[in-house]
């Protein structure tokens, strides 16, 4: 790669040619509602995790579109899967289920996790 | 004419299937847990004997609970039970009295008309005759009942009928034919003879006026016995595994056994109960307001006996038990439901014809991967001594006027409390259990158990019937568990709680988890007639409706929830009442979306009508000071 003198901070890089979007593939076809979130954050606002730790749905959302697989397993388990998110949503996304699925989708495709 | 070859496949038929549940039995009485095989020990031999004989002929041949609640459905399952069990049982006496010898082989009861095809024609033998051909016509106006239902469900009262699968059709099909071959048959041979009451004598003179009767017979009597044969030989592969399955079960039930949270033999033995009779359709909500028709108990059971990968059926359900209270057999089957929830998908595999009559044991272990412990963020902390705990629950942080409203309670009844969760507390575990994940659920229980615990208090109010459900069950806790509208009909019953009648109409809606679930149906109507006007609805207490925002449902979506909800509103506030109640938070928010009336948690509604001490000493102050001066008198 040429050098321009200056680089690209690591953590504000999407790369879509390594990321793999294949888990929010799978969620995208089983709760077709996963798509039309909105990124507003009622979900981590009113999140019960959230009050404990820095746990976000809507970065959830973000990450596993993004194809950020890694950071997102790292906090799936930490959703305590009460339901309020689907109750704040505006747009009426199940979130419950896309967290349920999220979570198979870790467990069905750890075998060939980076 | 002592034998005849067209009894062999009846014959075969009888003997294997005789044969068959013994075994069959054998093996579910083997796989059950010790404890439970003690119980059933001590259940068959024991009290619950007379019982469970008793339930078996009001459930089993009369079909009471379905006869109540659909007569022409109950008559038709009815006369098929009940008239084949006494045809069974008169046909027996019959080859026994009227018979060349006593003790007869089972055919010669069936087969009777054959070979005593004189029999009946003078006295007690006629009068006989007459008695069977009464039982034959019984059962004949259930079976074109059941044809009719078949075509058109309506007409005996039903909205949907359960689909079947082929092999379910063939098993039917001999089963239908079973009747009218005997009739036949009967009526040919009787024709013949000249023999024969109002039913076969009839009809035979006039198929004998015009047909050569003796020879038609014989076929007749073929047809009959290949029916019997076949309906026999399928029966342990179809929904008809349900006739011996049943009795096992009331025996079982009668002797104290319950599902409670363990695969095994039990939930084997209910499985096969199940007769898809498809009454637990026409309960399901789903169905009539979502139009989902293809998840409903029935089909659940189907899919589970025939090894199916049932995960998308049993995670599409609100978990209102609605099908439980309506099953004719009482099998338990949210219970059901949430152990397939837990064993999550199923590999399925084709199944050769001998593990298809005898299945493999339901493994006792869930097939799902452990994984991490996942909440090691929570941090356990010292609560506040106290006697009284308040967890107000996830839902009621939502709805912050029912968490306001039990404190203005809790402070006007002057009780020490601790407000557990007031900075917004840790799930109580119940949506976890509901999604399958025990293990995970089982961490936050064991965290809030240690809270409860560590604060000594010997009563837990909480303001969620999904905690509470899970409080009562699933905790471990030496506490009184309470929800708010028991707590509530406590402190007014006690007088620690002084309240106005307002004057309001009001209807209630029981939640699923505080009605169905934990049998908590009085306290919140009590509580209402104390501050209001409360209205009958057509839904009332183990009829209730889910509200549609239920935890319990993965898989629908917004739209088909809040027509869940609308169809419930509008059965709700179908007189006009000025407040719909209810006693959950997550209700109350589902409901009050679908609704212009006003939805209210009764605790919001007994708050609102504290009579309040202080306003009447603040009223006497400013009577004070509006005293006119007395020298303005002058």
């Amino acid at each position: 790669m040429e050098n321009f003198g200056f680089s690209i901070l690591k953590e504000r890089h999407i790369d879509f040619n390594t990321n793999s979007r294949h888990i929010a593939d799978y969620i995208s076809e089983r709760e077709p509602s996963f798509r039309i979130c909105i990124e507003c954050g009622c979900c981590a606002a009113t999140c019960t995790t959230g009050n404990f730790t820095s746990f976000s749905l809507r970065e959830l959302q973000i990450l596993l579109r993004r194809g950020e697989n890694d950071k997102a397993r790292e906090n799936i388990n930490k959703c305590m899967l009460c339901g309020k998110c689907t109750l704040v949503c505006p747009r009426g996304v199940n979130t419950r289920n896309v967290v349920t699925l999220a979570r198979q989708a870790f467990q069905k495709f750890k075998a060939d996790a980076v | 004419m002592q034998f005849d070859p067209f009894i062999i496949p009846f014959n075969i038929g009888l003997y294997f299937i005789l044969i068959y549940v013994v075994v069959r039995s054998v093996r579910w009485f083997s796989g059950l847990s010790r404890a439970n095989k003690l119980r059933l020990q001590r259940g068959f031999f024991g009290k619950a004997f007379g019982q469970s004989i008793k339930e078996i002929f009001l459930e089993s041949l009369i079909h009471r609970k379905i006869l109540k609640s659909n007569p022409r459905l109950g008559y038709m399952h009815m006369s098929l039970a009940f008239g084949w069990f006494l045809l069974i049982l008169f046909g027996t006496i019959e080859a026994d009295v009227f018979g060349a010898h006593h003790l007869n082989a089972p055919y010669k009861a069936i087969f009777f008309k054959f070979f005593y095809p004189e029999h009946g024609r003078l006295g007690f033998e006629a009068l006989y005759s007459f008695l069977m051909d009464l039982i034959l016509a019984f059962i004949l106006s259930g079976l074109v009942l059941a044809i009719i239902k078949r075509f058109s469900s309506k007409a005996v009262g039903m909205k949907k009928t359960t689909k079947l699968r082929i092999l379910d059709k063939i098993a039917l099909t001999s089963l239908w034919l079973i009747f009218p071959s005997r009739l036949l048959a009967e009526s040919l041979t009787s024709g013949a003879y000249g023999t024969g009451s109002f039913l076969t004598g009839s009809l035979g003179s006039i198929l004998a006026s015009f047909l050569p009767a003796n020879e038609l017979a014989y076929p007749f009597w073929w047809l009959y016995s290949l029916s019997l044969g076949t309906f026999f030989i399928l029966l342990p592969l179809t929904r008809y595994m349900h006739i011996p399955t049943e009795l096992f079960l009331i025996f079982a039930r009668n002797s104290g056994i319950t599902t409670g949270d363990q695969p095994g033999a039990f939930k084997e033995i209910q499985v096969y109960s199940c007769s898809s009779c498809g009454i637990c359709i026409d309960a399901c909500q789903l169905n009539f307001s979502a139009g989902i028709t293809n998840i409903q108990s029935a089909y659940l059971m189907k899919g589970i006996r025939n090894n199916e990968n049932v995960s998308d059926i049993a995670f599409n359900c609100l978990m209102c038990g609605r099908c439980d209270i309506k099953c004719p057999v009482g099998i338990e089957l949210t219970p059901l439901r949430m152990l397939s929830r837990r064993a999550g998908e199923i590999v399925e595999n084709e199944r050769s014809i001998i593990k298809k009559y005898f299945p493999d044991r339901q493994p006792i272990i869930s097939t799902r991967p452990a994984s991490d412990p996942s909440y090691g963020f929570l941090k356990q902390y010292e609560p506040e001594k106290t006697d009284i705990i308040y967890f107000a629950g996830c839902m009621t942080h939502l709805t912050p006027s029912i968490k306001n409203s039990m404190i203005k309670i809790l402070e006007a009844s002057g009780v020490r409390y601790n407000f557990l969760d007031e900075q917004g507390g840790v799930c109580c575990g119940r949506p976890l259990m509901l999604a399958g994940e025990d293990r995970e659920a089982r961490e936050l229980i064991n965290h809030n158990s240690q809270l409860i615990w560590k604060s000594g208090a010997h009563t837990i109010v909480t303001s969620c019937p999904i905690c509470y459900k899970v409080f009562k069950e699933s905790y471990y806790l030496d506490v009184e568990v309470l929800h708010h509208s028991q707590f509530i009909k406590n402190i007014i019953e006690d007088g620690s709680l002084k309240l106005n009648f307002l004057r309001r109409k009001v209807t209630y809606h029981t939640p699923c988890d505080l009605g169905r679930g934990s049998g908590v149906y009085n306290e919140p109507k009590d509580v209402l007639k104390y501050v209001a006007r409360l209205q009958e609805t057509r839904f009332e207490d183990e009829n209730s409706l889910c509200c549609g925002g239920s935890l319990g449902n993965m898989k629908i979506s917004s739209r088909q929830k809040s027509k869940i909800a609308h169809d419930v509103v509008a059965e709700l506030t179908k007189d006009n009442p000025d407040i719909v109640a209810t006693s959950c938070p997550l209700c109350k928010k589902t409901l009050s979306a679908a609704t212009t009336t006003k939805v209210a948690d009764i605790c919001e509604i007994v708050a609102d009508s504290i009579v309040n001490p202080d306003i009447k000493k603040k009223l006497t102050e400013a009577d004070w000071s509006f005293k006119v001066p007395a020298e303005l008198h002058d």
